[in-house]
C-alpha cells in the first residue's frame, strides 16, 4: 500500500492546473464560416471568449462609396448570402426614402415575397445547421432539400439562385414569370408539412434537447444591453419585430404572429426559428391572394430605366435620360437616413449620408450578425468547450455579414 | 414633426439646457448634436429617462467629413423598444478624433466602437479592449479615411495600390492606449 500513497499527490495541496489557450477556426466547421474563437481553457470550462473576426472582410462600406446607387445591389447581396433579397430591400427602402419615392404596390408585394422566402432560406440552413454541429446529421440532408425548392423560385423569379440582385431603386427588375403562381402555391402546400417532419426528427432526439435545453441562456436585459436583435433577442422573452413595429412595405396588411419564447436558451432560439417559417409562409401565401396586377417600377425615367423602351428610340429627352441614367446614376438629393428592416438574422439597418451626387458619402451597414455574435458574451462565461459549440450555432452568424 | 419630437426635445432642453443642438426629424427618426464630452451623461439620461426609456443602441457609426476641420463625426443611433421611437446623436471630433467611449452605457458598443477605431480611428477614451476588429494588428492607417486609397498603399503584397506613404503616425498606434 506504501506503493501507492507515495505516487498519489500530498493531501491538503491542490493540483498543479494551467490554463490552455484553444484556437476555434478560423477553419472549423461549426464556425459556419471563416470566425476563429480564441477560448482560454480551464478543464472543460471555457474561462474566457475572444472572437476574432475579419477573415472575410471586404471593405463594403468603402466599396460602396465609389459605386452609384444601382451598383451597390450586388455588394449588398454578399452581405448575408442566405437571404440576399432581404439585403436588397433594405438597400432599396433607404434610398428611397431619401428620394421621397415609394414602389408601385405589385413591386412591393413581390419584394415582401421575396424576403419571406430568403427568410425561409436562411432559417432553413440553421435549423438543420445546429442539429449537425451536435451530431445529429439527418435534419441537414431533409432541410438542404426543401432550401433547394426555395432557391429554384428565387432562380425562376429573377435567374439567380442567390445573388439575386432583384431590386431596384423605385420597384423590382422584371415582373413574376409566367407559371410562377403555381409553383410557388405547390411550396406553401408541401412545406408546412415539412417543418413537421424536422421537428419531429429532433424533438425526439435526447442528445439534440440535452446539449440545447438551458444551454447558453440569454436573458433579455443581457439581450437588449448586447445589441441582440430578430430570433435571438425573441427567443430571450422580448417582443420586438420591425415588421409589425414599425412596417415598412406592405407588412401592414399582412396578418401574422411575432414569435416569442421565454426559456432563451438554444434550444428556443432554434425553435423560434422553425416556428418563424411557418409564419412566412402565411405571409407568402396572402402576398399571393392579395397581390394587385399593375406596374412593378416607378414611372420615373430619371431613377428607372423605363420598361416599354419604345420612347427612347423616338423621343430625344428620352434618350438622353436613359443614356444619363445607365452611365452616371441618378442624384439622390443630400440628407441622411437610417432605415430598418427585419431581416432573417435580426434588424437590419442602412445608414446613408448623401452629398447630393451619384454615389453615397457614407454608406454604414448595420449588420445583424456581427451584433448578434456579441452574444457570445453573455452566455460563453463557465460553461463546456462543447456547449460553445451549440451557443455559436444558436446565434446564427453569417460571417459574411459580421465582416462586412 | 411629431408629438414626440416635442416631448424628447424638452425633456432633453430641460436636463441640459442648450448645450444639446436639436437637428430635426426626418424618415422616422429624432437627430440631436452633442459636444464630445456630453455623450456618455446624455445617453445615460436618455436609456434611464422613465419615458424615453431609449433601451437599445442600433448602431455606432464613424464618419469621416475631409477636409473640413471638424473632421470626424461619430452617429449613434437609438431605439426605444417600449415606445418605438428612433433618436440619432451627433457628435463632431477635431483631430485627432477622441470621444468618450459608451460601452459603461451598453455593453454592445464594444465592437461598434472598435469598429470605428479601426476604419476611422477615432479613439474611444475608456474602452476596455479597443483593438483593430477588422484589419490585423500591425496594418497601418485607417482605411474607411476619405484620404485613405480605395486600394490601398502599395507593398509587396499589393502591386495594384496606390504610392506613397500611409497618412497615420505611428503615435496614433495602438499600443498607446491606456
Amino acid at each position: 500500500m506504501t506503493e501507492v500513497t507515495e505516487l498519489s499527490r500530498p493531501a491538503g495541496e491542490a493540483l498543479d492546473t494551467k490554463e490552455v489557450l484553444l484556437n476555434l477556426g478560423p477553419q472549423h466547421p461549426s464556425t459556419h464560416g471563416v470566425l476563429r474563437l480564441v477560448l482560454e481553457l480551464d478543464g472543460e470550462y471555457v474561462a474566457r471568449v475572444d472572437p476574432h473576426i475579419g477573415y472575410l472582410h471586404r471593405g463594403t462600406e468603402k466599396l460602396a462609396e465609389s459605386f452609384t446607387y444601382t451598383q451597390i445591389f450586388p455588394l449588398t447581396d454578399r452581405l448575408d448570402y442566405l437571404c440576399p433579397p432581404s439585403n436588397n430591400l433594405a438597400f432599396a427602402l433607404a434610398v428611397e426614402k431619401l428620394l421621397g419615392i415609394e414602389a408601385p404596390i405589385r413591386a412591393q408585394y413581390i419584394r415582401v415575397l421575396m424576403a419571406e422566402l430568403a427568410r425561409i432560406s436562411g432559417h432553413l440552413l440553421i435549423t438543420g445547421a445546429l442539429p449537425m454541429d451536435l451530431g445529429a446529421m439527418t435534419a441537414l440532408i431533409y432541410a438542404m432539400r426543401e432550401r433547394e425548392m426555395v432557391m429554384d423560385l428565387l432562380e425562376m423569379i429573377s435567374g439567380a439562385r442567390m445573388h439575386t440582385s432583384f431590386c431596384r431603386v423605385g420597384g423590382v427588375r422584371e415582373d413574376l414569370p409566367d407559371g410562377f403562381f403555381p409553383k410557388i402555391r405547390e411550396f406553401c402546400d408541401i412545406f408546412p408539412n415539412r417543418i413537421r417532419d424536422y421537428e419531429r426528427l429532433v424533438e425526439n432526439n435526447r442528445v439534440f434537447l440535452k446539449r440545447t435545453q438551458g444551454i447558453g441562456v440569454i436573458s433579455a436585459e443581457d439581450g437588449i444591453d448586447l445589441g441582440l436583435s430578430g430570433p435571438n433577442l425573441r427567443a430571450s422573452g422580448v417582443d420586438w419585430d420591425i415588421r409589425r413595429d414599425e412596417p415598412y412595405e406592405i407588412y401592414d396588411r399582412l396578418a401574422f404572429n411575432v414569435i416569442t419564447r421565454d426559456e432563451g436558451d438554444c434550444y428556443a432560439r432554434w425553435r423560434c426559428r422553425v416556428e418563424e417559417m411557418r409564419e412566412s409562409v402565411r405571409i407568402i401565401e396572402q402576398c399571393l391572394d392579395q397581390m394587385p396586377e399593375g406596374p412593378f417600377q416607378i414611372d420615373m425615367p430619371t431613377i428607372a430605366f423605363p420598361v416599354n423602351k419604345d420612347k427612347v428610340h423616338c423621343s430625344m429627352e428620352a434618350l438622353i435620360q436613359h443614356f444619363d441614367l445607365s452611365a452616371y446614376g441618378f442624384k439622390v438629393p443630400k440628407g441622411e437616413v437610417y432605415s430598418a428592416i427585419e431581416a432573417p438574422k435580426g434588424e437590419l439597418g442602412f445608414y446613408i449620408i448623401s452629398d447630393g451626387s451619384q454615389k453615397p458619402f457614407r454608406m454604414k451597414v448595420r449588420a445583424p450578425s456581427f451584433v448578434n455574435l456579441q452574444g457570445l458574451f453573455g452566455v460563453s462565461n463557465a460553461r463546456y468547450l462543447a456547449d460553445m459549440i451549440a451557443v455559436l450555432g444558436s446565434l446564427d452568424p453569417v460571417m459574411a455579414e459580421v465582416d462586412k | 414633426m411629431s408629438v414626440e419630437t416635442s416631448l424628447i426635445r424638452t425633456l432633453i432642453a430641460e436636463r441640459f439646457g442648450g448645450e444639446i443642438e436639436e437637428l430635426g426629424f426626418s424618415h422616422g427618426v429624432h437627430a440631436f448634436a452633442s459636444p464630445p464630452d456630453m455623450i456618455v451623461e446624455l445617453c445615460q439620461f436618455l436609456k434611464g429617462h422613465p419615458t424615453l426609456r431609449f433601451d437599445f443602441l442600433s448602431d455606432i457609426c464613424g464618419v469621416d467629413h475631409y477636409p473640413e476641420t471638424l473632421r470626424y463625426e461619430v452617429v449613434y443611433h437609438l431605439y426605444s423598444l417600449p415606445n418605438k421611437w428612433r433618436v440619432r446623436i451627433k457628435c463632431r471630433l477635431g483631430d485627432p478624433p477622441r470621444v468618450p467611449s459608451v460601452t459603461g452605457v451598453w455593453r454592445t458598443a464594444n465592437w461598434h466602437e472598435r469598429e470605428a477605431w479601426d476604419m476611422y480611428g477615432i479613439r474611444f477614451e475608456g474602452h476596455p479592449d479597443l483593438r483593430r476588429i477588422y484589419m490585423w494588428e500591425g496594418f497601418e492607417g485607417f482605411p474607411q479615411r476619405k484620404d485613405f486609397p480605395l486600394r490601398g498603399y502599395k507593398d509587396t503584397l499589393n502591386p495594384f495600390g496606390a504610392e506613397g506613404p500611409p497618412p497615420t503616425q505611428p503615435d496614433l498606434a495602438t499600443k498607446d492606449i491606456p
